[in-house]
């Protein structure tokens, strides 16, 4: 198969309540994604579109309602959907447009509206619990949050506090992030302090609701060298789904993340993935959701996440730089367009693009992770500058 | 790609309220009526009789609880009906605040995860009732309190709730 590059980015802002529509943050996005690598629309070939569940907006077949402005007029356009995890399968979808020889320039869009849906958009979420035996008890999406949380900690004896750390660091590192509409500095206290909404999570261990779009510029090698001087190569993907019983599960860790993680090191030839990836951007919906990532991504010894956060090793400046960006706590969580803002993120940083969110040392390697559906899914890049 | 502005129009409440921006309302009205299966057609025809009812597949070895006609990991027909008890532990538990749809309620609705005994790791999303909050935790026993035979209708809401197992009531657990 071939290479394939990343060789352009663009992003919203990132907000409660955008006055536009989902077709025009796609094209805000998409259209600054292919000026900055000096492309238009005549040059792509095939178009990958990632947006969450419908129920958000009210409008069926979501795809085909962004692409005039995701750049999709009278071209191969696709959407693949795998809830939360969609903003890093859409770049791994987009990635086999380009690595089968199909098409040398594939433009990917992800956009989220979650303010459409009144009087919140968790009224839509619950449509994703089984129809027959959850429903009935009318659950709240951060139910299965809060239940894998509380296994989460107690398998491993996590403390409330320890996690919160997440989201100290995350808000703090979106100050730096021109798309954020919640960085703030708190503490550990402001965290254990906000509202118990469904214990034990605060309000301030999870991300918000936004609106927004991020799109990004895949291409083949020929492309790229033609006209990039600085492509990021993806050397790696990898997805997994484990079962939707997940009542049946470990929820104390995500073995799929893991399935995942294994599958896009043994392509880009990670056998240390500790040593060789020196940045990370997680999926970070709710705070202690980035270390069960890192764990479920090798990056640390399962219950141990923890830990090397509080030890600082996951700052900007620390050993391993863990969503530098601010992730979906500190710049917000338009869901697809959160996942592929951190394939972003990589990319900038990998290029030394990221400003005041550098991570220092001028690194060679990063990941970006993204999970969804219901706590099923696990969906993996690894990206790598020359 | 750090400093500059980015494009996109936040709008906030005050714009709202104030009708700067045009909107248009649309209630969504649908009704659905869902077949409920072979397996769990099953599974709730038993739990109106009070008793809970989950396939075994005879490859892994396995209780399936919620049951299905096939083993998704064998990936072959599931080959028995096996009744197990209304009893088991709580895998993981929560305190909600929020109801379906975000809003507050103010007693928390009491919610977990229950490892049905007798199944092969099965868990049921369900409440808890009739037990302190604090009282809760990872491995607590449990037992369903159901509605009276009257009162049931083949739903998972004929369990009202699963309660603590009272050692002096229920005998050992």
């Amino acid at each position: 198969m071939r290479k394939v590059a990343v060789v352009g980015a663009g992003l919203t802002r990132f907000m409660r309540r955008a006055q536009e529509t989902g077709p025009e943050l796609a094209w805000l996005a998409a259209s600054q994604a292919l000026e900055s690598c000096g492309l238009g629309l005549k040059d792509v070939d095939s178009v990958a579109i990632g947006t969450a569940p419908d129920a958000f907006d009210g409008v069926h077949m979501k795809g085909e309602y962004l692409a005039p402005g995701a750049g999709g007029w009278g071209r191969p356009v696709t959407r693949p959907y795998a809830g939360g995890g969609t903003g890093v399968l859409v770049p791994i979808h987009a990635w086999f447009n380009v690595a089968s020889g199909l098409f040398d320039v594939c433009l990917v869009v992800a956009e989220e509206k979650m303010s459409t849906c009144h009087p919140h958009p968790q009224g839509a979420f619950v449509t994703i619990f089984d129809n027959i035996l959850e429903r009935p008890l009318e659950p709240n999406l951060i139910w299965i949050f809060a239940l894998e949380m509380q296994r989460y900690m107690d398998t491993y004896g996590i403390t409330k506090e320890e996690i919160a750390l997440v989201s100290v660091k995350n808000k703090r590192n979106g100050l730096d992030h021109p798309s954020t509409h919640v960085a703030e500095e708190i503490t550990v206290k402001d965290v254990m302090e906000s509202e118990v909404m469904v214990s034990p999570v605060n309000r301030l261990d999870v991300s918000p609701v936004s609106d927004g779009a991020a799109a990004i510029v895949l291409v083949s090698e020929d492309v790229a060298r033609r006209i990039s001087d600085n492509p990021v190569w993806i050397d790696g993907i990898g997805w997994n789904l484990d079962t939707a019983y997940w009542t049946n599960r470990d929820l104390a860790y995500p073995s799929y993340v893991e399935r995942a993680a294994r599958m896009a090191y043994k392509m880009a030839g990670i056998t240390e993935p500790r040593k060789q990836i020196n940045v990370v951007e997680p999926y970070d919906p709710f705070s202690y959701k980035e270390l069960h990532h890192l764990e479920g991504l090798l990056l640390c010894d399962k219950g141990q996440a923890a830990k090397i956060t509080a030890d600082g090793v996951t700052q900007r400046n620390g050993d391993m730089p863990v969503s530098p960006s601010g992730g979906l706590l500190g710049v917000g969580n338009p869901i697809a367009a959160a996942g592929l803002m951190k394939v972003a993120e990589i990319f900038w940083q990998l290029r030394g693009e990221a400003g005041r969110r550098q991570v220092p040392g001028q690194p060679k390697v990063g990941l970006a992770q993204a999970w969804g559906d219901l706590m099923q899914v696990g969906t993996v890049v690894v990206m790598r500058v020359d | 790609m750090t400093e500059r502005t980015l494009p996109g129009t936040p709008l906030s409440d005050e714009d709202m309220q104030q009708g700067k921006v045009l909107t248009l309302n649309w209630p969504a009205s649908l009704r659905y009526e869902w077949d409920t299966g072979v397996a769990i057609g099953r599974f709730l025809r038993e739990l109106k009789n009070g008793r809970i009812i989950g396939r075994s597949c005879h490859r892994c070895q396995r209780v399936l609880i919620p049951p299905r006609m096939f083993c998704e990991r064998c990936f072959r027909p599931t080959d028995a009906w096996q009744f197990v008890q209304d009893s088991g532990s709580v895998n993981t538990y929560s305190l909600s605040h929020l109801r379906w749809d975000a809003s507050r309620v103010e007693e928390p609705i009491l919610v977990a995860v229950i490892e049905i005994d007798g199944s092969s790791q099965g868990g049921l999303l369900h409440y808890l009732g009739d037990v302190r909050p604090e009282e809760i935790h990872i491995g607590m026993k449990v037992k369903a309190v159901w509605k009276p035979a009257e009162e049931r209708e083949g739903s998972i809401l004929d369990i009202r709730h699963f309660r603590p197992i009272d050692t002096a009531q229920d005998g050992p657990a």
